[in-house]
């Protein structure tokens, strides 16, 4: 008998756990070989309920639409108006987030401050101070005040045109900055006073008040700093959201920033990035109900962020009650973050052996915190910071913000508003349960909003 | 106009501090008398004009916060943040202050007289404070510059996570927070007390102080550290 003839070709088993997938497996072997969590930059990389899940329900016959290219759909966003004298009046109700000088480089601050200029919109510093070239480039600035202090002084919060007090973000809510070594430069560690080179990890509460009515007193001061002329921001990284709105407004807050875990960073521990916080999809219905709780609604501004790319994502928010957006991952990609080259004298050269060697590839990147960027955005280097030039940043920056403003018109105008602020709850449906129950709007089709049921 | 007094049970915090701010650095009285403060708080915030500030007696939160170039003197006692965030000149408490004294102060003299509470110099860059009295726990927490004199005693955790923040107790240290160690002093030391003593008018011996400095351990990542801080 030939043995060739009986033998069953050999059965291969590659049945994949599902809990321990080769991510987790990666995760565990990493653990291994370093005894040190993962840090690293960009936001939540899970799948999450957001935006996407939502769709408007446009103009037809019970609606009347407007005229998409011929009639008038303002954008104007005046934030601050409960105490402060002079609230900050932007042209569109897109801002820029707070990302630090330090995380950036001084090239990107100012490109960032040109585009937002040129569009008006509002920049705003971070954990580590104000730079010149960001507060000459930017008409309309916010000054945070950090628990860390780095660089915090009252010359500065004096040529702030707002101020906001950070009390969490949205990648680590409960955590303070950090920022490596490779990327506190001489300059950096001068302002932030701090040896050059250390591993800085920032504080993560405030030093001289603790609870919201020590806030209370804090804003107060701020307010007296400033003669009450500049708007106070109290931003948030979402997680008891509803009352964490309620705290700020009652701390006296003229603008509440909420923060969702998909709002990003520039260098934190992974569990932190994707374990900690809510969705910002869930934050935001939370902050608007906390609002109109104590009827507030209009009085104390909300801005969102977290996660916040496109048009349809600005128009989605403003439905859903919030006055204006802060966007940071998006601006950065707008930048150049995570494409395959970036623009010297006009030409295109490519940044792939870049990526490679720091074991990334674009599209994949959110090794913010090594301060090696190949596109020259979130460095310190000197020769890595010459591949973002400040006026070709702020071209595409300025573009991306353009672009957004033009979808959220678009938007508006189909769905007859001759406002963007006009646009409202009722005209979005769910796609899922899951944002239809975050959200507090029905599933497409449906009166259904899970979770209603006897309110 | 030399003199000018703002009775607090009269005149609104805010009338003060638009005063200090916008008349008294040109021709306005370069001595400001404030009476019946009433513990109010954010009392003389913000200044930045070489006036000097008396408030009779007692100051609520955040007195003489980020202070510039003025002397402000509380003659009694000071609530949380007492000169948070000073940038430069005198904040004197002459009785004792609460929580977070001279948090984040970039520079100045911050003077108590009397005892501070917990987080005294706070994140402390850069700015000077000298503490006729004891001090709280978790005092000079992350505190990255500038000196601290405490004449007293010191509660538990001092100088968690020190920079290049120095401390200088001359009672006894309850315990240390994490990187803090006790170092020689040496004679630079010995005249830095001896210089922080004679400005806040403290009559101590300056060699019998002991120096608190950071280690530096946790200057940068170290995974071999077992989360033993």
């Amino acid at each position: 008998m030939d043995a060739k003839t009986t033998t069953q070709p050999r059965h291969l088993s590659l049945e994949e756990s599902y809990a321990y997938d080769r991510k987790t497996l990666d995760y565990i072997r990493k653990a291994a070989a370093h005894g040190l969590y993962e840090i690293r930059g960009m936001g939540a990389k899970r799948k999450l309920p957001n935006f996407d899940d939502l769709v408007f329900l446009g103009a037809s016959m019970s609606r009347y639409a407007l005229e998409g290219y011929r009639e008038k759909c303002a954008t104007k966003t005046v934030l601050g108006t409960r105490f402060a004298k002079k609230p900050v009046e932007l042209e569109i109700p897109i801002t820029i987030a707070g990302m630090s000088f330090g995380a950036l480089s001084a090239n990107v601050k100012e490109a960032l401050g040109r585009a937002a200029t040129e569009v008006g919109t509002s920049t705003t510093t971070g954990d580590g101070g104000m730079t010149s070239e960001e507060r000459q480039s930017s008409k309309t600035l916010v000054y945070q005040c950090l628990p860390s202090r780095y660089g915090f002084n009252p010359d500065d919060l004096r040529r702030a045109d707002a101020i906001e007090v950070v009390i969490g973000q949205g990648a680590k809510p409960g955590g303070g900055g950090m920022l490596l070594g490779q990327k506190v430069s001489a300059r950096v560690a001068g302002m932030r006073t701090l040896p050059a080179g250390v591993d800085q990890r920032s504080a993560c509460r405030h030093p001289d008040w603790t609870g919201p009515d020590d806030l209370a007193i804090k804003i107060q001061e701020l307010r007296e700093m400033t003669d009450w002329e500049k708007p106070i921001y109290v931003k948030v990284g979402a997680t008891r959201t509803f009352n964490d709105v309620k705290l700020a407004v009652h701390a006296g807050a003229d603008v509440v920033v909420v923060d969702g875990m998909q709002g990003g960073t520039a260098a934190t521990q992974t569990c932190f990035i994707e374990h900690i916080g809510i969705p910002t999809l869930a934050a935001l219905r939370q902050a608007v109900e906390a609002l109109e709780d104590l009827d507030m609604k209009g009085k104390v501004h909300l801005i969102i962020s977290g996660g916040v790319r496109s048009g349809p994502d600005v128009a989605k928010a403003l439905a859903m009650g919030a006055d204006a957006v802060a966007i940071g991952q998006g601006v950065m990609i707008a930048l150049g973050c995570n494409g395959d080259a970036y623009y010297q004298d006009g030409k295109r050269v490519s940044a792939l052996e870049d990526y490679a060697a720091l074991g990334a590839a674009p599209g994949y990147c959110h090794h913010c915190h090594t301060g090696q960027c190949p596109v020259g955005i979130t460095t310190q280097d000197e020769i890595l910071e010459q591949r973002l030039e400040p006026a070709v940043g702020a071209k595409h920056l300025k573009n991306y913000l353009k672009t957004l403003n033009m979808e959220l018109t678009t938007i508006a105008r189909a769905c007859g508003k001759q406002n963007v602020h006009h646009l409202e709850k009722e005209d979005l449906v769910a796609l899922t349960l899951e944002a239809a129950a975050m959200a507090n709007v029905p599933l497409a089709g449906t009166n259904w909003i899970p979770g209603s049921e006897g309110k | 106009m030399e003199n000018l007094t703002f009775d607090l049970a009269q005149t609104k915090v805010s009338a003060l501090n638009h005063y200090l701010h916008h008349d008294a650095p040109g021709k306005g009285a370069h001595k400001i008398t404030v009476i019946n403060p009433d513990g109010a708080h954010n009392i003389a915030v913000g200044l930045d004009a070489p006036v000097e500030v008396e408030v009779i007696v007692h100051a609520g939160y955040y007195a003489g916060g980020m202070n510039k170039r003025a002397r402000v003197v509380i003659k009694g006692s000071a609530g949380t943040g007492v000169g948070e965030n000073m940038m430069s000149g005198v904040v004197h408490v002459q009785g004792f202050a609460s929580n977070g004294a001279g948090a984040s102060a970039h520079g100045g003299l911050l003077i108590i007289d009397g005892d501070a509470g917990l987080r005294c110099g706070i994140s402390l860059k850069g700015g000077d404070i000298v503490v006729g009295g004891s001090v709280g726990s978790f005092s000079a927490f992350m505190a990255q510059a500038g000196r601290m004199v405490i004449c007293g005693d010191a509660g538990d955790a001092l100088g968690d996570s020190l920079y290049e923040a120095t401390l200088y107790v001359k009672g006894g240290i309850r315990s240390l927070g994490a990187d803090a160690r006790v170092e020689p002093m040496a004679e630079a030391d010995i005249a830095i007390v001896a210089d922080l003593l004679k400005q806040a008018g403290l009559e101590h011996d300056p060699g019998a102080f002991k120096k608190v400095a950071s280690k530096r351990e946790l200057y940068h990542w170290n995974a071999d550290a077992n989360q033993e801080y």
